[in-house]
């Protein structure tokens, strides 16, 4: 119950020349075929085990959509096979297929019947659906009035009234405002709890590392590479930038965690270091201690902008704190060749106990989608430990001066 | 075969659910509600009594002079209605319910018996008010009334057989779709409905027998306008069309049906 076993995938579409040549292909079908193939997915393996959750990466157009549509079995393979086993709930884009002219309600009994449930258990279960979506009265109205998040809202609240053994969900949640994304994942997180296999397609970096164990990239309808969620999005953010260097390289580092570098390398982060109050290099730090981390850049051309970018990430690859030259608004104009930078960042760490790393970026303008010159994961690792502060939990240093006074009755 | 009505049988709350929805939201936000069901083809049949009753009065000798035409009348345009009605959304239902065939896996074939079951609902209801007109007036035809059923069958065997072809066709060459609606109205006036194939000249009256409809209009008119059982022989073409149209149908889904989700 709940596995999912794809095996060697492939999904094309036909394309003809004009109408008359499909209909000679139908009514000759012993002549050649005269259409031709657009792949949108090849040679796509991988299992997922009961209690999973996968989550699905890639640029718009990689075939992320139709992965899981085939998976759901909206549409069939040309090549190779899909199996999945046990009760599946597929949320594909936003409406669960609902129709414009039926209330909200109808429409949850269409979906919910097409779901499997019967008649009774629907009515028992639409109060419950009712309470999760939030929509009031809009359910006795017609969907087509509804906005994208009350429809979204309303699918995910019947595709997940009852625990699935597998649950699909295809980019649809990133239409609903944060407390809705909140409640739907908590859920989600109870189901995997049970025992739900999850698959999710997003573009929403945290959600993919926060819940799932494992990920899948594709690009261009090829399975690019399958691995940890924080590898895997590494590689996908370096991907993004360095569409035509593809000088994207992967090490592992000595604990077994991955390192990604990219980027066109016309500049180089040459040390990058933490400095205490003292003068010394550190790696483990206190908390609430005044630091300077020191990046130092070697330009290897003549450069019209330069900004230095780094991100603070926790244990798990979550990022604490990010920003860069641009927005602080001292980025470098016109850098000439061969020159040697000194970037220091001085600030107090405001960090709760933990392991950190830092990534550095050199590129142009505000992001580095625009022009990439370095982007290394990994650059700096440090440790932050409590010696003198009150002991507290979180990722967060934020120290509270307390008051409390006793009311006398 | 069998586990396509296993498939049909677990999926039976959405065929019945389809139906009752597709039912309320016709009538959900009119003043007259339901009403309109009854009053649309009432109208209809008023219309052409008033038009052709004196045209055909002296041509059906036959019949009770006073509803005679009027049941004639019936006994076609309500059965052509339901065969018209079942043609014509069934080849319009996968692109009709593309949203749904492209967000939802679900058996296929549900869409044409919702199509058929909807399509006897509305039937029906008018036929059933016709009938208690019939048992009001006197006019009943008695046991010949039995005979209705298996042919009946044939003509909804007949109408889904055509309309899953016409359905499939319609995803792949929307040609098919323009084209049925100005097939079927030349298809309604060369089939005697509003008028007996008596009044045509001698010539071309030998030249009905080609169209599929005239037996199973004819059985209709003659069961219930005259009380007399049909010519089975007559019918025996249009079963074995029906048949045949019913294999290469399911034929031509099976082969397609997969390929239908990628073009709509």
């Amino acid at each position: 119950m709940g596995t999912v076993t794809v095996a060697a995938l492939g999904k094309a579409y036909k394309q003809y020349p004009s109408q008359r040549t499909r209909l000679k292909e139908w009514l000759l079908p012993w002549s050649k075929p005269c259409h031709s193939l657009k792949w949108i997915l090849k040679d796509i393996s991988f299992i997922v085990q009961p209690g999973e959750a996968v989550g699905v990466i890639g640029v718009n157009g990689a075939g992320k959509s139709t992965l899981l549509k085939l998976l759901t079995g909206t549409t069939q393979p040309t090549l190779g096979s899909v199996k999945l086993e046990g009760r599946v709930a597929a949320m594909l884009e936003l409406g669960m297929g609902f129709h414009p002219d039926f209330t909200g309600r109808q429409n949850v009994y269409m979906a919910g019947q097409l779901l499997g449930y019967g008649m009774g258990e629907l009515e028992g279960l639409m109060p419950e659906i009712e309470a999760f979506a939030e929509i009031g009265e809009y359910i006795d109205q017609p969907v087509r009035i509804y906005s994208s998040g009350m429809q979204m809202r309303l699918a995910f609240s019947v595709a997940t009234a009852r625990r699935p053994d597998i649950l699909v969900v295809d980019e649809a949640l990133a239409v609903g405002d944060a407390y809705f994304q909140h409640k739907s994942f908590d859920r989600i997180r109870e189901y995997r709890r049970k025992g739900t296999t999850l698959l999710i397609v997003s573009h929403d970096k945290v959600a993919i590392q926060s819940i799932c164990d494992r990920a899948i990239l594709l690009d261009a309808g090829r399975l690019a590479m399958e691995g940890h969620p924080e590898a895997v999005m590494d590689y996908y953010n370096a991907m993004l930038a360095d569409r035509e260097n593809k000088s994207v390289r992967q090490m592992g580092t000595q604990d077994g965690k991955v390192q990604t570098i990219s980027g066109s390398g016309e500049a180089t982060v040459i040390d990058i270091a933490m400095i205490d109050a003292h003068d010394q290099r550190v790696e483990v730090v206190k908390v609430g201690e005044a630091v300077c981390l020191r990046i130092v850049v070697e330009v290897r051309a003549d450069l019209p902008e330069l900004v230095l970018g780094y991100m603070i990430k926790d244990r798990l690859g979550q990022p604490v704190f990010g920003t860069n030259s641009h927005h602080l608004k001292r980025s470098l104009a016109s850098v000439p060749k061969g020159a040697r930078i000194e970037f220091q960042f001085r600030f107090l760490v405001g960090l709760g106990v933990g392991a950190y790393s830092v990534a550095v970026a050199l590129h142009t303008s505000d992001n580095h989608i625009a022009h990439n010159y370095e982007w290394r994961d990994l650059a700096f690792m440090f440790n932050v430990i409590n010696i003198d502060q009150s002991p507290f939990v979180g990722l967060a240093w934020l120290p509270p001066v307390m008051e409390c006074k006793l009311n006398e009755r | 075969m069998k586990s396509t009505l296993q498939a049909l049988w677990a999926y039976r709350s959405f065929i019945i659910g389809s139906v009752q929805r597709e039912f309320q939201v016709r009538y959900q936000k009119s003043l007259l509600g339901a009403t309109w069901a009854i009053l649309n083809p009432l109208a209809m049949i008023m219309v052409y009594t008033v038009i052709f009753s004196q045209i055909m009065r002296a041509r059906l000798p036959g019949l009770d002079p006073t509803f005679g035409y009027s049941i004639y009348l019936c006994a076609g345009l309500l059965t052509w209605g339901l065969f018209s009605e079942i043609a014509n959304r069934a080849q319009s239902m996968f692109i009709e319910h593309a949203n749904l065939l492209k967000k939802i896996n679900f058996p296929r074939f549900c869409l044409p018996i919702i199509v058929v079951s909807s399509a006897l609902l509305n039937f029906f209801i008018i036929f059933g008010i016709f009938v208690i007109f019939l048992l009001v007036s006197g006019n009943f035809p008695g046991w010949p009334f039995v005979a209705l059923v298996p042919v009946l069958a044939v003509l909804i065997i007949f109408a889904i057989s055509l309309g899953i072809i016409l359905g499939v066709l319609n995803v792949f060459f929307r040609d098919v779709g323009q084209g049925f609606g100005i097939i079927l109205q030349f298809w309604f006036w060369l089939t005697p409905i509003v008028y007996s194939a008596s009044i045509l000249p001698t010539g071309l009256q030998p030249w009905m027998v080609l169209n599929p409809m005239t037996s199973l209009m004819t059985a209709f008119q003659g069961i219930l306008a005259e009380g007399r059982w049909p010519d089975w022989s007559s019918l025996l073409p249009v079963t074995l069309l029906s048949a045949g149209l019913c294999v290469l149908s399911l034929r031509l889904f099976r082969q397609r049906a997969g390929e239908i989700v990628d073009e709509i």
